[in-house]
């Protein structure tokens, strides 16, 4: 992985001494709070319901057992003994005290760690997919190209006060897109072009929030020294067409629709026509470095085995769904399920994160990924060790074999912790654990996504999952909307409301109306999402309403 | 009280008045946003005395693109403190099209913006009295920087390191 040079660890420890210096003045009284604001969203620190909640940037997800460790030292010390990962493939702190949190960016600077640019208006956190570099169905890894826009985008002059928010995310293998590409500010899509050479396609103006919106090309074909040229010329014209007059009107994408794709297009070409290209030029020896950074590790020369032959029925059913194939014979990609029913999805306590560290040295070259679904993966186990990793998982709770069916939701922090949630979602996800523990089922519905949001922020990604749950405030009651038909990765789409919300204790029994429908009407091996597709939402709703009022 | 402010990192008297100090002498040195320069344009351009237009945000650089010669200063004005397209005015102005007088920010800007905005090309800040004392030492908060800007607001170069070159 990208190791910091001196340069790199001086960014990051001047930024721990400016924000040392800034919570000093705000504490003392030199700084209004709203002032203070605009400066600690800038390194992810929020004011929350409880306590202050610190975001701590993961770059593209990856982390070393080094990290993992610090992760978990901070959660102790500093924290209540837990940390909550996000669909951004970050870490939250929930309970973190304002005046230590220099001290908790110190220690994260000294194992390469930061929270910069984690919150506010500015360029966020590029994310990417959680197989780069293992997945066979990859053009090309895409973390040395995350790690050349994290080093553009961090501390950019220009960018620093956008309109809104800025969410780019790389893949490397567009078929799949298990990055969420399409709904981000910038998607990046590395492509073969029409004479054989690496470059980029370009998306613009996706996201979720409020008006959901699936992004769409802007350029076709790239090439791939102009990347960060480029990415100026559509930072540029959104920094000064953007809308600042309306927060929810302010992304990046209602410039796009309000402009037009095309007029919007012809505008970033223009832009990147006028850029002094040659500056931002990406040349081969700086790739060729990057790379570097990335190479695979040592994999031994091993022939596929199969590992869940003979062994007992949990740890195939867990083979099955929790691990991925890997395009190095003899070694499988491990999910880490953080989807404990019980436990709040993607969080992880402090001794968790100790032992996810020593199984990530045991296993899987001292790494582990975070996925934007709220779990980690240990990419790179030998096929003959999945046995003994899944029972040292399985003993911390981490081996809940749900990667990819019903149980393993995605799920903002809710009312529980959020200020602008209108609606718990940790205890709805527990309700739906409660309604569908049994495996046989849940494994018989196949591949199918719940995804929920405590509010329209979306930060559950709820727009796109094959069931989405929103959080909606009634009269002070907490009340759930639910979409079905949405989907993430290659084929996006936003899902379709079914009707009007439900109270709390009625999600799980909408949730189970909407799946008997699914089992009555599937063809064979059809999924719920094209079940949905096909027959459209009328008989799902018809059966979850219908099936209220008789009740 | 005369103005101070922050220039080429030390504290100075601003030598130059706004139409809102009342009568400034045909010489003096005057700023005028950009609306005031656009709506009597010939009558400033009379005078004989030093000429600077401050951008509002929505200001297209572009438009101010045909008098830079003519002007001594120029700047950006910030609103409030998330204020942002000021600084691709900064960028625009000194890289795209070459002026080199003075760079003027003013407005809701603190020194915790000020690096930033010296990288954009400002090398005037107008801050409010209190914070001129440590303001300087604001332009030093980072030593090195990813990306080639326009540093001639700081005081000392950073050390470069281009994402897009090798180190």
């Amino acid at each position: 992985m990208y190791r910091y040079d001196t340069i790199d660890r001086a960014l990051v420890r001047e930024r721990v001494a400016e924000f040392r210096d800034q919570t000093r003045r705000f504490l003392d009284g030199e700084m209004t709070e709203d002032e203070f604001r605009h400066l600690r969203l800038r390194n992810g620190l929020y004011i929350q319901t409880h306590a202050p909640m610190l975001r701590v940037a993961i770059p593209y997800g990856l982390l070393a057992a080094s990290q993992l460790r610090a992760l978990a030292s901070i959660a102790r010390h500093y924290d209540r003994g837990y940390g909550h990962f996000t669909t951004r493939q970050n870490l939250q702190y929930n309970w973190p005290r304002l005046e230590q949190v220099p001290d908790i960016l110190a220690e994260l600077a000294e194992v390469e760690m930061h929270a910069i640019q984690t919150s506010g208006n500015c360029i966020r956190n590029t994310t990417s997919d959680p197989l780069a570099g293992v997945a066979a169905d990859e053009l090309e890894d895409p973390r040395p190209w995350c790690e050349i826009i994290r080093q553009w985008s961090t501390f950019h002059p220009e960018f620093t006060y956008l309109p809104r928010k800025f969410k780019i995310a790389v893949t490397g293998a567009p078929t799949q897109d298990r990055a969420a590409t399409l709904v981000h500010d910038i998607g990046v899509h590395i492509v073969q072009g029409p004479d054989g050479e690496r470059g980029f396609r370009i998306l613009a103006g996706g996201g979720l929030g409020r008006t959901p919106v699936i992004g769409q090309v802007i350029r076709e074909f790239l090439p791939r020294k102009d990347l960060l040229s480029y990415l100026e010329a559509v930072l540029r014209v959104y920094n000064r067409e953007g809308r600042r007059d309306n927060i929810h009107k302010a992304r990046i994408k209602i410039l796009v629709r309000s402009l037009g794709l095309a007029e919007f297009t012809r505008r970033v070409e223009h832009e990147w026509q006028l850029i002094d290209r040659s500056r931002l030029e990406v040349d081969e020896a700086k790739i060729e470095r990057m790379r570097g950074f990335f190479a695979p590790p040592a994999y031994r020369s091993l022939a596929d085995v199969e590992p869940a032959a003979g062994q007992d029925a949990a740890f195939r059913a867990w083979y099955r769904y929790n691990t991925a194939a890997h395009k190095v014979s003899g070694y499988r990609a491990v999910y880490v399920s953080l989807k404990k029913p019980g436990v709040a999805p993607g969080d992880a306590t402090d001794a968790q994160l100790d032992l996810l560290a020593d199984l990530a040295e045991r296993y899987s070259f001292g790494e582990a990924r975070v996925t934007h679904t709220q779990n980690l993966v240990l990419a790179d186990v030998e096929q003959g060790k999945t046995f003994e990793l899944w029972r040292a998982l399985a003993q911390a709770g981490l081996a809940t074999p749900n990667i990819g069916t019903l149980t393993d939701m995605i799920c903002c922090p809710g009312l529980d912790f959020c200020s602008l949630a209108n609606a718990g979602s940790i205890d709805v996800a527990k309700l739906i654990n409660l309604r569908f523990d049994d495996y046989d089922y849940v494994y018989d519905l196949g591949e199918i996504d719940i995804k929920m949001s405590g509010c329209m922020n979306a930060c559950g990604h709820h727009h796109v999952g094959n069931i989405g749950i929103l959080g909606v405030d009634k009269g002070g009651q907490e009340w759930y909307q639910i979409t079905i038909g949405g989907a993430a990765g290659a084929e996006a789409a936003l899902g379709t409301v079914i009707g009007p919300s439900v109270p709390k204790n009625e999600v799980a029994e909408s949730i189970a109306r909407l799946l008997d429908v699914y089992v009555e009407y599937r063809r064979d091996g059809e999924r719920f999402v094209d079940t949905v597709r096909r027959l459209g939402v009328k008989p799902f709703k018809e059966r979850v309403y219908a099936a209220t009022a008789a009740a | 009280m005369p103005r101070r402010l922050l220039r080429d990192g030390g504290i100075v008297l601003d030598d130059w008045h706004t139409t809102s100090d009342g009568d400034v002498p045909d010489n003096g040195a005057l700023i005028l946003t950009f609306a005031e320069w656009q709506a009597d344009r010939e009558r400033w351009l009379a005078r004989s005395g030093r000429l600077g237009v401050v951008l509002a945000p929505p200001d297209e650089v572009e438009r101010l693109v045909p008098d830079l010669k003519r002007l001594t200063l120029a700047g950006a004005d910030f609103p409030g403190p998330s204020e942002g397209r000021g600084y691709t005015q900064g960028r625009l102005l000194r890289e795209r099209f070459g002026f080199t007088g003075e760079l003027r920010a003013r407005g809701a800007i603190r020194r915790d913006h000020i690096f930033f905005l010296a990288r954009c090309g400002f090398n005037s800040f107008e801050l409010p009295e209190s914070e001129l004392g440590d303001a300087a030492a604001a332009l030093s908060t980072f030593s090195a920087a990813y990306q080639l800007a326009n540093d001639i607001g700081l005081p000392a170069a950073l050390t470069p390191r281009s994402p897009a070159r090798p180190a």
